[in-house]
């Protein structure tokens, strides 16, 4: 185990952790505001849910650019070759 | 544990490797081009039980490209329609024991990314001529074009990378935990799996549907109906 492999896991792991903090929070808003917003008007729901899916879909993919980062950094790290 | 990046090589055809994820994915063309080509060999005007069925996923895809395009559904029906059926079989392709689905595979997304990209551009330029969808990049100034070509990159990447992610890590963590507990405790990741894997093929048709309307609807000319431009 040398410096740069130990350094690539501390960060990936760092990397998905923080990475996650900021979607959960974000879709919390969101579905807490759909939600609201459901309640106030019934007759629109299927609407609001569809925004809703692709909004979530937005926020979630930042959470996976950080997934994606982590496992490039474990699995294909380009200064452990 | 086996990267997610790579991919398994079954056989060879000559000096092109053929891998799991292409054999799954001929796969589930095979069976998704037998089965249509079977329900609407014999449509009749009072349907049977298959037809009504088979009817009713059509009208649903028909209902959802309305509501999000605010268009007439038809020339985008084939290609919203296929791509959605696609990638749901794929996603579920799991529950047959041994098949990875293709869509973990960072090619298959890729692919799949790039007829989206190639589709906007085709229902852009066929909705408005192709002085006409260029336009679209100088929209609203002319200084927007260099944000709005690396949008259309960076849109088509964050389409490849969220289907990706998505899958991957669901049959990543079932790995993980099956290696770790065993029998029968992986069941309800499996569950949220199938649950993600249908979420993800909806988003993914939902989005394409997005970008395709906003690629026609600032093609066109006079549009009565803005239709809402979502960036990722």
């Amino acid at each position: 185990m040398n410096w740069l492999a130990f350094c690539s896991i501390i960060s990936a792991a760092l990397a998905v952790s923080f990475g996650a903090i900021g979607p959960a929070l974000a879709e919390g808003r969101a579905v807490a505001a759909a939600m609201d917003a459901i309640a106030r008007q019934p007759e629109s729901a299927s609407t609001i849910s569809r925004t809703l899916f692709v909004g979530l879909a937005m926020i979630e993919t930042m959470a996976i650019y950080c997934l994606v980062i982590a496992l490039l950094l474990l699995f294909a790290n380009p200064l452990l070759k | 544990m086996m990267s997610p990046l790579a991919s398994t090589v079954l056989f060879h055809v000559g000096p092109v490797p053929i891998t799991e994820a292409v054999v799954a994915t001929w796969a589930i063309m095979a069976v998704l081009v037998a089965g249509s080509a079977l329900v609407s060999r014999g449509l009749k005007l009072v349907p049977s039980k298959a037809q009504t069925t088979f009817e009713l996923i059509v009208d649903t895809v028909d209902g959802q490209i309305r509501d999000t395009m605010q268009l007439a559904p038809a020339p985008y029906r084939a290609f919203i329609g296929t791509l959605f059926t696609f990638i749901f079989v794929a996603n579920w392709s799991s529950l047959i024991p041994g098949v990875k689905p293709p869509t973990a595979q960072i090619e298959t997304d890729a692919a799949l990314a790039l007829v989206v990209f190639a589709a906007i551009i085709w229902f852009g330029i066929r909705a408005g001529g192709v002085g006409g969808y260029l336009k679209t990049f100088a929209t609203p100034s002319l200084v927007m074009i260099p944000l709005n070509v690396i949008e259309t990159i960076t849109r088509t990447f964050s389409m490849l990378v969220r289907l990706f992610g998505n899958v991957m890590s669901g049959v990543f963590v079932i790995g993980i935990v099956l290696s770790l507990a065993g029998l029968l405790v992986p069941i309800p990741l499996m569950a949220l799996d199938l649950l993600t894997g249908a979420v993800q093929a909806y988003i993914f048709a939902i989005l394409a549907m997005v970008f395709i309307a906003g690629a026609v609807g600032d093609a066109k000319p006079a549009r009565a109906l803005p239709t809402p431009r979502i960036t990722p």
